[in-house]
């Protein structure tokens, strides 16, 4: 009896949480896809956004967005491979153990934080180094290159360790050097867990707001060159949603279901690679 | 002169002392076997002479030759092509039956598609494999058997042209089939390489090998031709081993 009771109220919790996934998608669509259709897809994939005067376009956004996106993964790969081959075939266990939930940390820390080390630091620094508002694509792409390092990291990392370690042992016996070792066979043997890793790393970069409105300028353009400032999806609907109303409100509801669209596709296609076996 | 030449070698991990005082020498040619209990030092034999120690943070006293050159100053690439390893278990590296034979041979020269082709298909017939494998080399290793995948690494070891093949229990999990195969191969090609065979499987040794050296607790007790070591023993715990007693 008290078997079913706990059965019944653990169903209905997980129920719970999947029900208000589905609604929360059911009302970001209803709100959002009207719009589209009553502004024409021509409209609302062109370069006017005057959500107050008819202009619903989201293209520059669309493209800000990716080329923040880009910009973060540029940064973030590059370091967070690196970080995660030290950790995994160049330290000892003490460093692994000290490193890695230190790298995790990285994630706990608030955007805002980010954001404000943005403005105080390296905004400044873009600006007197290569001319400019400072606030730019640059400074985005770096400090979201920061923000995604903890999920390439760490996951890059478990999918190296997960690389049974007699292959290493094959591979030095045939005489491979150990960078050899790491560049033709741990990294190919581990690259769906990277290639996951990436994914979710450039889904929280699509996503993240706070940061980016803080020091990517938010200037209503597609930007000429990494220094430009730029505005993404996301720093739209936050820095609008607080006044719009009616078909602006739709239009940025619009802008969400895309961005949802986005992170749903990027999902699907890091599980689909880590089941991959 | 011996192939290689063992001199009053120790090997420590950490504070294990995993080899003690061990001095012998391997004929070329020659198929030596190292039998023993476990713990007793063989696989730790293999390990520094191929330098694979070096990784388990082991460390080593007394000397190593190879052709009389001490294997302490040679490339670790250059030693590791020449004296090549079989595992117990079979390491079949991830891709397909051709990539696990041409890894280690590109890794020290470059070679064109028809390089590989040739150097697969001859390392595949040295290794009897090639008969049952030469339709699907561009399939994944991972699907042979086990005794496939273990005269595939055989092969992969023969592709790197080694002058000393060592083998590490390579028939350990295998069945008598997939054993018999693997040990007319090592007798084909006995007369091209000279062999270090470590089993535990004390026939194996009477069976393939030309002398056998026991080994117990990290120590060489008894090393002689395996006809005498096996009929006439000198120490009583070679003696013991060989007649079951213990191990």
């Amino acid at each position: 009896m008290k078997d079913k009771i706990a059965e019944k109220l653990l169903l209905f919790v997980a129920l719970s949480a999947i029900m208000s996934l589905a609604l929360i998608t059911f009302f970001i669509f209803q709100q959002g896809i009207p719009l589209i259709f009553k502004a024409g897809l021509g409209n609302f994939l062109s370069l006017k956004w005057a959500p107050t005067r008819g202009g619903f376009g989201i293209l520059s956004m669309v493209i800000g967005s990716l080329m923040v996106t880009v910009g973060a993964l540029a940064v973030g790969i590059p370091f967070g491979l690196a970080a995660a081959i030290f950790l995994a075939e160049f330290s000892s266990k003490t460093i692994q153990k000290t490193l890695k939930p230190i790298i995790e940390l990285l994630a706990g820390i608030p955007s805002v934080v980010y954001g404000f080390i943005g403005i105080v630091i390296l905004v400044p620094f873009i600006r007197v180094t290569f001319g400019g508002p400072g606030f730019s694509v640059l400074a985005a792409s770096i400090i979201l290159g920061i923000m995604i390092l903890p999920t390439i990291v760490s996951i890059s990392y478990d999918a190296l360790l997960a690389v049974p370690n007699t292959y290493r042992e094959g591979s030095y016996a045939v005489g491979a050097t150990k960078w050899q070792t790491i560049v033709l066979l741990l990294l190919p043997a581990a690259r769906s867990g990277i290639v996951a890793g990436i994914i979710l790393g450039m889904g929280r970069a699509i996503g993240e707001t706070m940061a980016v409105i803080m020091i990517a300028g938010n200037a209503l353009k597609i930007p000429g060159s990494i220094f430009d400032s730029v505005r993404t999806l996301t720093s739209t609907i936050a820095l609008e949603l607080g006044y719009a109303a009616g078909d602006h409100r739709g239009a940025l509801f619009a802008c969400g279901s895309i961005l949802f669209l986005i992170i749903i596709v990027l999902n699907i296609v890091a599980i689909r690679i880590t089941s991959r076996k | 002169m011996a192939k290689i030449s063992i001199k009053r070698l120790n090997l420590y991990y950490d504070n294990f002392h995993a080899l003690k005082d061990i001095s012998l020498d391997v004929e070329s040619s020659e198929i030596l076997a190292v039998i023993g209990p476990s713990n007793s030092g063989k696989s730790s034999l293999l390990r520094a002479m191929n330098r694979l120690y070096e990784i388990d943070l082991g460390r080593i006293t007394g000397d190593i030759r190879l052709d009389n050159e001490t294997i302490f100053k040679l490339p670790i690439n250059v030693l590791r092509r020449r004296i090549g390893i079989i595992f117990a278990t079979p390491v079949v590296l991830p891709g397909s039956i051709r990539k696990n034979i041409s890894y280690g041979p590109r890794l020290h020269r470059k070679l064109s598609k028809s390089d590989v082709d040739e150097l697969v298909e001859r390392a595949l017939k040295s290794a009897n494999l090639w008969d049952e494998v030469k339709e699907r080399l561009a399939e994944s290793a991972s699907f042979l058997s086990g005794g496939q995948q273990q005269r595939l690494c055989i092969a992969r070891t023969l592709a790197m042209r080694p002058e000393v093949i060592m083998m590490d229990e390579p028939c350990s999990g295998l069945d008598p089939i997939s054993t018999a195969k693997i040990e007319a191969t090592m007798l084909e090609l006995k007369e091209e390489y000279t062999f270090i065979l470590v089993t535990n499987n004390t026939k194996q040794a009477a069976r393939v090998s030309d002398r056998t050296a026991f080994f117990y607790l990290g120590e060489l007790i008894e090393i002689g031709s395996t006809q005498r070591l096996f009929t006439s023993p000198v120490d009583r715990r070679t003696d013991d081993y060989i007649r079951g007693k213990f191990g």
